[in-house]
């Protein structure tokens, strides 16, 4: 029976391709949204997961995202480097930054100060230049995107001189770096150098990175540092969902990606269940005649849940290949670099895509298990 | 199934249709025996009640009141599950609209009732051609309904009837979407394989032109029976008498 569900199924070519795109269509709008919502809620914490070397974080009580930071008196890296279970702990500023470009241009950018003697936080990989020019008078390090977007189309220039806050600023490389939520620039330099770069404030540390002494937990670490300086000190992976938390709960991204994705969902299910339901309602007579012809109503509604079924497989497996192109296609544009098709979002709409057939199933077996099967008669 | 015995008994057979003041009687105290190798004609006006009998001696509708009994076993009081096991093994459908399935060639609409029944799909298939053959439509075997005439659907629908040998065959009024000749034909291949010794064909039709095929006409009105006769002798063509 399977095999003439199947071949009902596909007799009707027009409603057949029909059922296909509406799964096809719901799965490809649900997988590209929740892929590019997470890709941009990653972007948020981007800066975090960059810093490889330190496990902690720490910074103000009352901080509640990387981007709203407070300077911290200097006092704080030295009583933080005194507690017993901390390893190492060092300097670091993240701020934003106008550059002011050869050609009277101007561009935001994000600053980050790395530690002078140590550079925690450095970019891990250099495309151009070296990171050890860093250590250079007025030396910056610019991320890829960074340089498309302050001198577009313009091969890598290792040199060229920009203005941050009226001094001078030399490029001495550019290297990969997650992009950021805001698809500003990242700026690299030395705290020091940092600290002539950014308006004048009475305090510029705004992070301190730390790493636990060997054989130390983390979270223990963390707490004690808490206990005894009164700062924030958060683990890697506590400050960037401390962050995510801050976006998904302040921001209206959520409601904005929630309102296309529940579109995607609506729209696909409306588009398959009236296809599939029509579909069934032309077949109700063929459905009558196997009734009379002694099929029995589980038998009918197995019939029914495979068409939906296949349906649901081959429009889903066309949506998530669709998305993954998309991706694929987009992956050489610098402002969507990040971005791909996230495995969880992929078996999240698989689940929701099996809601929309089953639904669509239930609805249209439910008129065929209704149906009496003296209607051939009729 | 004794063949001496009737194939279909029907007593006292009500059928009444909704409640309360829309409450409506299509039959009223049907009393009715179908023979084995007999072919019986349902006939009467719009209305009368041939299809609600043929429903239910079909077991697609229970009657309100009244005991059928089809070959032997009392359908009237089956459950569900015992009904639709029943129809699918013992009785065979031809509809007034065929009722084939678009998307399967006419060999695979024939096999359909021995793939309700489990068959493997090769050899129900291959069954179906042979039955297909036996009424002439093996050179369309492979053809789609909507290839076909409706002549020709029919006579696979006659063939899908009949691929699992049921005791008894119902047709409901299988000439009247076709024209004269066709009518003739598809009658003519119903007198000739469907009737056989051991089982009973009941045929319900408004189309008078096929009066003379059948063995006993059975006239209804209002839900009654109102007159049963007997052609001894058929205005059966020569070659479809001997046949029978």
């Amino acid at each position: 029976m399977i095999w003439i569900a199947l071949k009902m199924l596909m007799g009707d070519r027009a409603k057949y391709l029909g059922l296909i795109f509406g799964v096809t269509f719901a799965t490809l709008l649900m997988t590209q949204q929740i892929s590019i919502f997470m890709g941009i809620l990653e972007r948020t914490a981007s800066q975090i997961n960059d810093v490889r070397e330190a496990e902690i974080w720490i910074m103000d009580g009352k901080v509640r995202f990387i981007d709203e930071v407070p300077g911290l008196p200097d006092m704080y890296l030295h009583r933080v480097r005194g507690i017993e279970g901390v390893n190492w702990a060092v300097r670091f500023y993240k701020g934003q930054v106008r550059a002011r470009l050869e050609n009277g241009d101007f561009r935001n950018l994000v600053l980050l100060g790395l530690d002078d003697d140590t550079l925690v936080g450095a970019p891990q990989e250099m495309i151009a230049g070296d990171l050890a020019d860093l250590r250079r008078p007025d030396a910056v390090i610019v991320d890829k995107a960074g340089y498309e977007y302050m001198w577009p189309k313009e091969p890598y220039q290792i040199g060229r001189t920009f203005e941050l806050n009226d001094r001078r600023a030399v490029l001495v490389g550019v290297c990969k770096a997650s992009p950021p939520f805001t698809t500003l620039p990242i700026l690299y330099t030395r705290y020091s150098a940092a600290a002539g770069y950014v308006p004048r404030e009475r305090n510029l540390m705004n992070f301190i990175l730390a790493s636990p002494a060997p054989g130390h937990d983390v979270d223990n670490v963390c707490h004690v540092i808490q206990e005894k300086t009164g700062l924030q000190a958060l683990s890697q992976k506590a400050f960037r969902k401390k962050t995510l938390d801050y976006f998904l709960a302040s921001t209206g991204i959520p409601v904005n990606f929630g309102i296309t994705i529940s579109l995607g969902f609506i729209v696909g299910a409306a588009i398959t269940g009236q296809t599939f339901y029509l579909f069934t309602l032309e077949n109700l007579k063929q459905f009558g005649a196997l009734k009379a012809m002694g099929v029995n109503n589980l038998r009918i509604m197995g019939m029914i849940l495979i068409q939906a079924f296949v349906v649901g497989v081959i429009g889903y497996g066309f949506g998530i290949g669709l998305t993954a192109a998309f991706f694929e296609a987009t992956s050489g544009i610098t402002h969507l670099a990040g971005l791909h098709l996230n495995w969880l979002a992929a078996l999240g709409v698989g689940a929701a895509v099996l809601v929309i057939i089953t639904l669509t199933a239930l609805v249209s077996v439910r008129k065929v298990l209704v149906l009496e099967p003296a209607i051939v008669f009729r | 199934m004794n063949e001496s015995q009737p194939a279909v008994i029907c007593e006292s057979v009500t059928k009444e249709f909704g409640a309360g003041e829309l409450r409506t009687r299509a039959l009223s105290g049907v009393d009715l025996n179908v023979h084995p190798g007999e072919m019986t004609l349902l006939v009467g006006p719009s209305g009368c009640g041939k299809t609600t009998l043929i429903s239910i001696i079909a077991g697609l509708l229970n009657p309100t009141a009244g005991q059928v009994r089809v070959l032997g076993e009392t359908i009237s009081s089956m459950k569900n599950r015992t009904l639709v096991d029943f129809r699918r093994r013992q009785i065979g459908f031809v509809f007034q609209q065929y009722n084939l399935l678009p998307a399967l060639t006419a060999a695979e609409n024939a096999a359909v009732p021995l793939l309700i029944s489990g068959w493997n799909r090769t050899q129900a298939i291959d069954q179906a051609r042979t039955v297909l053959e036996a009424i002439g439509m093996g050179n369309r075997a492979n053809a789609y309904p909507h290839q076909l005439s409706g002549g020709q659907q029919q006579r696979v629908a006659i063939a899908r009837a009949l691929v699992h040998a049921p005791k008894l065959l119902v047709c409901d009024e299988p000439t009247a979407a076709l024209d004269a000749h066709s009518g003739h034909t598809v009658m003519e291949l119903i007198s000739k394989v469907a009737v056989q010794p051991d089982r009973a064909v009941i045929i319900v039709t408004h189309d008078s032109r096929i009066y003379n095929f059948g063995h006993r006409i059975i006239t209804m009105s209002d839900g009654r029976v109102e007159k049963v006769e007997t052609l001894h002798n058929s205005g059966l063509p020569a070659d479809v008498k001997s046949a029978t």
